[in-house]
């Protein structure tokens, strides 16, 4: 393999370097520097006698001396059932002092796109034991579902909540446990101490066992955080497809990656797109996203769940923006709902799960579920909505049916939502704390729920408490 | 895609490798020409020529591709195969069958090298002949029928390039695609096999005036925003606001004759839904089931850009194709965003000077010439036949006035506006009946009133004049609340509410109220008009407005769109509503 000390121009992450024989697009490069360190990088650009590098690690400590050799692959991961149980840098090298990975094949972590005829649609409900997206957004394996999210929001503690809680309970019920469940932690610049977060609670419910984690942290280099979320999704496609596993991938903090993005961006001198993004960011991040999914013929599935924090509380931002044109839907975690203190405070009201129609209903999970899930969100968003005009003109000055969406409202957030992150709720629960609540208005209201319906499940006497299962 | 001979092929050789784009030394090439890219032969079209360098968009992966690889050219624009085999077909944006790749691939994964043809080859079909010895045809005659599928009869036509002659042979009988069924006296043999430029709109006589709605079975489109056969719409709005949806819904319960849906720039899921639903369901029309007039071209979110860049191409020509034989042909595009920002990704590489917000400064040529593409047409055959096209739009931050949504208003006559605070009410299918509208309504409301009812226009003005008055008297509620306007005016937001809650919701996952004929639409508009002037009358009378509002029998009219025997529902539920009113006073 040849050796180049032809490095002509360093500019941010990238190094530009002149060759005499033929580069492919996407080859892994290899950087010595004087000093012995060996920093990977990518070919981002090839023509005729000029490469343009990126470097994972940073450019720091390259000079024009430094040597550069072209490997003559792509990135390649490589994977085995071994890797659960590990902890491996942004790049895959292992952290945690373990043996070394002896891997069963070695897989290119662009990946290629799963073909549509191929595909096979996700319908089958994942039980999150969290009433605000078991009961209003459901999750169905394969499905993308991001968490959008804003600093000093918990997050983090919702994820940890639906890693830990995830269950599909048909399965449970038939004692055939079919295939086994794991989980692929992508951190792309989170800090140490947020990390340890998730890795006391991994440690704490024994779930690091069936977990592989990719960690790239604050202060790790920014580049390599376009790598991370890559090699956590081939891991993820491995175990999946290869496998059989249930895999569900958390990746955070999404924010981060693209702003490695923008960095690599302007040091090429791009064209920007909106507010200084790549103007390719959207084919990007579908490159990740569409990695979620169930193909037909094959046991496992892929799941992610994005962490995104949306700069400025701000969801127009390019990044929420792009993610939700790709995802099947999004769960909002709220600034108002966390300073009352409801917990997990999601917001239901601008969120959505896309595949949820497919996977509930008779026979899937109950039967009134649409018809509860889409009447709480209409009563919800009109007590909602009744909420500025109370503050002018007060509760008095309201009728009868304005107060009963407003008490509606409320009762909304403090027993359907607030639950608690430790309470790991049944859907019949949740359900049936849904008709509680909408037991509070009158029937007639009730128009977007089938009559029959209504007969079984509307509880007439008004004082009647059902209690909610807590465990 | 249709597999352009390789003979006379012209070698180049790669200069420079960078993403889909692709600069190739020493290549003689047209514009538009196909290419084979690298060892691999990956296919690629020109699209710039700067002195000895010519610059291809390659429709596949390049990571690994690299300088000094060959690039072969065949001579040939990119092209796609028209044919029997096209409707219950999944493609890629160049026209490769999926089903067809999964097979040569052996995998799930799409890998990159792979051609096929976009109809099959091989395959006989059942050709009846419909001219005779010594008939004289010329180009777009139809010579013969193929039974193409359940529903469709597909015509064989003479090529619209071909000379014309008499015929001096015919077949009868089981051919492929690719035997001679007819001959002309000039030598010239006609298949049933064409291939046609995506980039070139197919010809025929005129352009006319459509007159005929497309009906959507869609309370809100074809009540208030209709677009006729031929027509163009777009439906623009936010991540999550229902275009989708809308576009399935369309695809599902469209009168047309013909789908082709585009699924460009998407999930792979939406179009794997579409795949697992359509077999299921019924043709509205015929009964049979519906992938039996439907084409699919899937170019997903992750396929490459540039054949995201061509899928836009591939649907509109296999549209027209069928327009030939005189069809009704509806064609969706789901996103023609992402095809915007496929053709800037690609404009960016070629360091071309950007127009606004980066878009190349061509974006609205190349969205006023696809739309063009619509309409209701006088084929060379005589027949008419009519492409209505309905792009999906999806403005960053779901702001309209971005580029791609301005400049597809500037050519559509049909604008649905989807907006995100009905969505997050759930108030579906969430378009903005204050902010949409279509400029066919006039057109068209005579085949209305002639096909369904003689107030169509009449009653529909009505409704809008009670939403426009709704909304002008909310934003009075929002600081007074309700109880402070006087009662007419309470009355009219009650019957408004109706409008909103029964008429323009419709829950597309209802297995009856997905689909909602003009009948069926009408007379849920005349129902609450009947609780209108019984329930003003009363309040005439003295009546006061509590009891109005809140009827016993009212409520059913939100019930209306889940009934399937709806015209008793209705009559009956009328003759309640007036009883109970007119008891009153
Ligand atoms: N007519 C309808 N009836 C019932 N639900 C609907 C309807 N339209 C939309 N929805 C709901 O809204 C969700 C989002 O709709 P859809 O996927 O069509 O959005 P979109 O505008 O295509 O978003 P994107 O731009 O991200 O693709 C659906 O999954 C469904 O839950
Ligand atoms: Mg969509």
């Amino acid at each position: 393999m040849k050796e180049y000390q032809t490095i002509n121009e360093i500019s941010g992450p990238l190094v530009y370097a002149e060759v005499d024989e033929p580069i492919g697009y996407d080859e892994i490069v290899e950087i010595e520097t004087e000093d012995g360190r060996t920093l990977r990088g990518q070919v981002l650009e090839s023509s005729d006698g000029l490469v343009a590098i990126q470097v994972f690690e940073g450019t720091s400590g390259i000079d024009r001396d430094a040597s550069v050799r072209f490997l003559g692959e792509t990135l390649k991961m490589p994977v085995t059932e071994d890797l659960l149980g590990r902890v491996m840098d942004g790049t895959g090298q292992p952290i945690d002092g373990g043996p070394e990975i002896v891997p069963e094949s070695r897989e290119d972590i662009i990946g290629a796109a799963i073909n549509p005829y191929s595909r096979e649609y996700p319908e089958e409900f994942i039980q999150t034991g969290v009433s605000a997206i078991d009961g209003m957004n459901t999750l169905v394996r394969g499905q993308k579902l991001p968490i959008f999210s804003a600093s000093g929001l918990p997050h983090n503690d919702l994820a940890l909540q639906i890693a830990r809680q995830a269950s599909v309970p048909e399965e449970e019920e038939e004692g055939d446990e079919g295939s086994e469940f794991a989980v692929i932690f992508g951190a792309m610049g989170i800090t140490q101490e947020e990390a340890n977060e998730f890795m006391d609670d991994f440690e704490r419910t024994g779930a690091l066992e069936r977990s592989v984690v990719f960690a790239n942290l604050a202060d790790d280099p920014a580049v390599e955080r376009t790598v991370t979320p890559r090699l956590a999704l081939t891991t993820a496609e491995y175990l999946a497809f290869e496998k059989d596993y249930h895999v569900l991938v958390i990746l955070t903090d999404m924010t981060n990656y693209c702003e490695a993005l923008r960095e690599i961006g302007a040091a090429r001198e791009e064209v920007p797109g909106r507010r200084g993004y790549p103007g390719y960011m959207y084919t990007d991040l579908a490159t990740l996203y569409e990695r979620a999914g169930r193909i037909q013929g094959r046991e496992g599935s892929v799941t992610q769940i994005p962490i995104l924090t949306m700069p400025g509380d701000d969801d127009t931002h390019p990044i929420p923006d792009l993610t939700g044109y790709i995802t099947e839907g999004q769960i909002y975690v709220d600034r108002d709902l966390n300073s009352q203190g409801v917990q997990p405070p999601v917001n239901v009201l601008p969120s959505l799960s896309r595949l949820m129609d497919d996977g509930i209903g008779e026979g899937l999970t109950r039967e009134d579920h649409g018809d509860v899930a889409n009447q709480m969100y209409a009563a919800y968003a009109e007590g909602e909505n009744l909420r500025d005009l109370v503050n002018i003109v007060g509760r008095e000055a309201l009728s009868d049916r304005d107060n009963k969406y407003l008490d509606f409202a409320d009762d909304f957030e403090t027993d359907f939502i607030d639950q608690g992150f430790d309470t790991n709720r049944e859907l019949e629960d949740t359900l049936d704390l849904g008709w509680d609540l909408l037991s509070q208005l009158p029937k007639e209201e009730l128009n977007r729920i089938d009559e029959e319906f209504i007969e079984t499940y509307y509880v007439d006497d008004e004082g009647e408490e059902v209690e909610a299962t807590a465990d | 895609m249709s597999q352009a001979t390789q003979q006379d092929a012209e070698t180049g050789v790669i200069e420079s490798v960078s993403g889909p784009v692709v600069t190739a030394r020493d290549l003689d090439a047209r514009m538009n020409d196909v290419v084979y890219v690298g060892d691999e032969g990956l296919m690629g079209e020109v699209i710039e020529i700067e002195g000895d360098i010519t610059t291809i968009q390659v429709y596949e992966e390049t990571s690994g591709v690299g300088p000094g690889e060959p690039v072969e050219n065949t001579g040939e624009p990119l092209s796609v195969d028209l044919g029997p085999g096209m409707l219950d077909a999944i493609y890629d944006g160049t026209q490769r069958p999926l089903d067809v790749l999964e097979e040569k691939m052996n995998s799930a994964f799409l890998d990159r090298g792979v051609d096929a043809p976009g109809i099959d080859l091989e395959k006989e079909w059942e050709f009846q002949p419909e001219v005779e010895e010594g008939d004289e045809v010329s180009a777009g005659d139809v010579v013969g029928i193929v039974e193409e599928t359940v529903t469709i009869d597909h015509k064989v036509m003479v090529p619209p390039d071909s000379e014309g002659g008499e015929v001096v042979s015919v077949e009868s009988g089981d051919y492929t695609v690719e035997d001679t069924v007819v001959e002309l006296d000039n030598g010239e043999e006609i298949t049933m096999h064409q291939e046609w430029p995506v980039r070139t709109p197919r010809p025929a006589v005129e352009k006319k005036t459509p007159t005929k709605p497309l009906i959507s079975g869609q309370r809100v489109l074809d009540g208030l925003f209709p677009i006729a056969k031929g027509g163009t719409a777009a439906i623009p709005g936010p991540f999550g606001s229902g275009k989708t949806v809308t576009q399935h819904q369309l695809a599902k319960w469209a009168d047309a004759d013909i789908v082709v849906y585009v699924g460009c720039g998407e999930r792979g899921n939406e179009m794997t839904e579409v795949i697992e639903d359509f077999p299921e369901l019924d043709d509205p029309k015929t009964g049979n089931p519906l992938m039996a007039r439907t084409c699919l071209i899937a170019n997903t979110s992750n396929m490459p850009v540039a054949a995201r860049e061509s899928c836009i191409y591939t649907g509109i020509t296999i549209a027209e194709f069928f327009r030939d034989m005189g069809y009704d042909v509806a064609l969706m595009a789901d996103s023609t965003s992402r095809w915007a920002e496929a053709m800037r990704e690609i404009s960016s590489r070629l360091e071309e000077m950007p127009g606004e917000e980066g878009y190349p400064a061509y974006l609205s040529a190349r969205l006023s010439q696809f739309y063009e593409r619509a309409g209701f047409f006088e084929n060379t055959n005589g027949t008419t036949g009519s492409v209505s096209v309905i792009g999906a739009v999806s403005p960053p931050g779901g702001d309209f006035s971005e580029p791609v949504t301005q400049n597809t208003l500037r050519i559509v006559k049909t604008f649905w506006a989807l907006d995100a605070d009905l969505a997050e009410r759930r108030h579906f299918p969430s378009i903005n009946w204050n902010e949409s509208y279509s400029l066919y309504r006039d057109q068209l409301d005579p085949w209305f009133e002639e096909n369904v009812t003689e107030d169509w226009s009449e009653i529909r003005q009505w409704a809008i004049d009670v939403l426009d008055e709704e909304s002008e008297l909310q934003e009075i509620v929002q600081l007074v609340g309700k109880d402070a306007l006087p009662e007419d005016q309470q009355l009219t937001l009650e019957i408004a509410r109706y409008l909103r809650e029964a008429y323009l919701q419709q829950n597309a996952f209802h297995p009856t109220d997905t689909f909602c004929p003009p009948e069926k639409t009408h007379l849920i508009l005349t129902t609450i008009k009947t609780y209108n002037d019984e329930a003003f009358e009363a309040l005439d009378a003295g009546v006061p407005v509590e009891d109005l509002v809140s009827l016993d029998s009212t409520p059913r009219i939100n019930r209306i769109g889940v009934q399937e025997d709806y015209e008793e529902f209705i009559e009956e539920l009328k003759e309640d509503i007036t009883e109970e009113l007119r008891g009153m006073y």
